[in-house]
């Protein structure tokens, strides 16, 4: 107990933290997870990069940010300034908003990734691989091995170097087909291709995690209980089991968003990611990392490289605040 | 060893070539399916159609892929032989992958001894200080730096250390000797590791990984230092020093050595950006490169030799962490 009652953050009571508080466990650990302050500002950092990355359509059309495609060779490279905060690239465009616009290409690629893999593929596959067990886990954890035992980062980027042509030109026959212009200028067939990639290959480690909860969370009384009701599979995997292993599930996405944010970064650096003239981190950075650029106009990976390094900070701290407060007995 | 070990053991091994033959099958496959092959892509702009299309013969590249598929495994299988190089021309694929390999372990090793030792030394620091100001700041700066992103950090270093105060060469390795290791064939540079230029690519491989080594060790000794046993040590008298390194760390450090074991297959793959914005001609360069020029064979090889390895090394650390860990049992439907 003494040790316990020494971890514990001013403010928070000896009665919260053994359970004596009222309300269900997943709101009391948001409370405790908001009276640490690290925690509270890597929230808003990355709450407000959230923000700017989904008002940036919004700051460009009221011209609050200038417009990312525009080129003034008369002023490129130069250094910070009123009307260009972060200076210009080597086209003259205003780095700010090409900022912003990459901001916004993050928050998409990680988002629809989280949704596709983190949630669906690794909640769905390590519930069923877990209640159902035999050979539908037996196959679900072999599949799951061959995608852990391939390069990651090789596959992904083989797959975005060999697919893309394949994807971009079943997105112009979906265009041609049902009429709705603009999907492929968009670039919407690279982002499914990124995302669907970083899917792919993003689920194993957290289907793993909460396959084995779920294999001695099934032997409880509860789940017998429940079964004994007449409770249908469905029923127990969602309102019973589920539940219990969703303090695992926002640890795990939390962590895994830093990741997917971070593959965007590598694939775009290679260039088989996200494609100009759309702005993303990957790019600018790879733009400005030659030395020679770098020691002329250093201001050009300063920014974007400082607001990604701050993002990952962030997420890091926060990662770690979550882990504390909603898995106490992980440690 | 038990029956149920050896029955556990003997399953894991069974699923061994099915799910090898799903990893190559699936790169082979994706690498032929984009655009170009190696055969286009080496030769450029001036392309004779009749000449590509008797080279393509040649190689077999117009025969069906499964049909290529299976003279490739039946190649791999019978005679061991990876295949032949298309970027580097007629080169055998084992003579390029396996002297990159030596590079990429080099750096690599050198690397993950100096990120466990400091990760170590910082965990056992911060966790011994908790509840103070040094815990949080340790962890934090550690945290802080690992936030750096590779290709943001490694430029950074390269500009100051390698431009600014010239106290290193920017990019590059050591090409001027040569050892040959006859057995893996292909000749092997001296070891690149000790020379000027491996420093830049040694500290941004170490640095940022620190933080990860630190907050295990963190979490893995304060979770030991309130057993009892540790009390006991305390109590009878034994120095402070005895106590961490004999009671504490020793069990502390039991659940880090799967991940040690897991961090050494790591140390034969190349780190993709860093080798490319230092010069390294290790594996991250030659995966990346081969991608970029279609060779496929280059690519299968990458593939396969790191899935293997991968493979066999879970195997192994499964088995021998019940020889670390007596508690640990394999039931009959682990798996």
């Amino acid at each position: 107990m003494a040790r316990e009652a020494a971890e514990l953050t001013p403010g928070e009571s000896i009665a919260e933290v053994s359970g004596a508080a009222s309300g269900s466990p997943t709101g009391m650990a948001i409370r405790r997870l908001l009276r640490r302050k690290v925690a509270v500002i890597s929230l808003t950092f990355i709450f407000a990069f959230y923000l700017m990355g989904l008002t940036a359509p919004l700051l460009g059309a009221t011209h609050v940010i200038q417009d990312y495609q525009h080129q003034d060779l008369d002023h490129d490279l130069e250094g910070p300034s009123w009307s260009h905060p972060f200076g210009t690239d080597r086209l003259g465009r205003d780095q700010l908003a090409r900022v912003v616009w990459a901001s916004q290409t993050t928050v998409i690629v990680t988002v629809a990734t989280l949704f596709t893999g983190g949630v669906v593929l690794a909640v769905g596959l390590g519930l069923l691989s877990g209640y159902v067990g035999g050979w539908v886990d037996t196959l679900i954890m072999r599949i799951g091995d061959v995608f852990a035992s391939l390069p990651t980062i090789l596959m992904l980027i083989l797959i975005n170097a060999t697919l893309k042509t394949q994807v971009r030109s079943i997105a112009a026959d979906v265009q041609d087909f049902t009429g709705i212009g603009g999907i492929v200028r968009s670039g919407a067939p690279d982002y499914i291709l990124i995302f669907g990639a970083l899917s792919l290959f993003g689920w194993v480690g957290g289907a793993r995690v909460i396959r084995s909860q779920i294999l001695s969370l099934r032997e409880t009384e509860f789940v017998t209980a429940a079964r004994s009701l007449g409770a249908t599979t469905p029923q127990i995997l969602f309102r019973h089991l589920l539940p219990n292993v969703s303090n695992i599930i926002i640890v795990s996405l939390s962590l895994g968003l830093a990741g997917i944010a971070g593959s965007e970064l590598v694939l775009t650096w290679f260039g088989v990611g996200i494609q100009p003239p759309r702005p993303s981190f990957g790019a600018l950075i790879f733009d400005t990392s030659s030395i020679r650029t770098l020691n002329q106009h250093a201001y050009l990976l300063l920014f974007p490289g400082g607001i990604v390094t701050g993002l990952f900070f962030a997420f890091n701290l926060l990662g770690d605040a979550m882990t504390d407060v909603f898995t106490p007995k992980a440690r | 060893m038990d029956s149920a070990l050896a029955s556990y053991l003997l399953r894991r091994l069974l699923w061994v070539p099915p799910i090898l033959f799903i990893v190559t099958f699936v790169t082979f496959t994706l690498a032929r399916l984009g655009p170009g092959d190696p055969v286009s892509i080496a030769t450029g702009q001036f392309r004779d159609p009749e000449v590509l299309e008797r080279v393509r013969h040649a190689k077999g590249l117009d025969k069906p892929i499964h049909e290529q598929y299976y003279i490739y495994m039946k190649g791999l299988l019978t005679r061991g032989d990876l295949g032949e190089s298309y970027r580097y021309k007629g080169r055998n694929v084992k003579d390029i992958i396996f002297p990159a390999m030596y590079r990429s372990a080099q750096y690599n090793a050198v690397a993950l001894t100096i990120t466990i030792s400091c990760g170590i030394a910082l965990g056992v620091f911060a966790a011994r200080k908790q509840g103070t100001w040094s815990d949080p700041t340790a962890i934090g700066s550690a945290l802080a730096i690992q936030s750096i992103p590779t290709m943001v950090g490694v430029p950074f270093l390269l500009l100051i250390f390698a431009l600014k105060l010239g106290w290193v060469p920017a990019s590059g390795w050591p090409r001027d000797c040569n050892v040959s290791l006859g057995f893996l064939g292909g000749n092997y540079d001296c070891i690149g590791v000790l020379s000027k230029e491996a420093i830049i690519p040694v500290i941004a491989l170490a640095l940022p990984a620190i933080a990860v080594w630190g907050r295990y060790t963190r979490a893995f000794t304060l979770e030991v230092m309130k057993e009892d046993y540790v009390r006991t040590a305390r109590a009878k008298g034994i120095s402070e020093f005895q106590v961490m390194t004999q009671h504490v760390l020793r069990n502390a450090l039991l659940p880090l050595s799967t991940m040690i074991a897991f961090s050494l297959i790591g140390i034969l793959e190349g780190s993709f950006i860093l080798e490319n914005l230092t010069g390294i001609p290790g594996v991250g360069r030659l995966a990346f490169e081969s991608i970029g020029s279609r060779d496929y064979d280059l690519i299968m090889a990458i593939t396969v030799v790191g899935a293997t390895l991968f493979i066999m090394t879970s195997i192994f650390i499964d088995i021998a962490y019940t020889f670390i860990d007596p508690r640990i049992r394999y039931g009959s439907r682990s798996g």
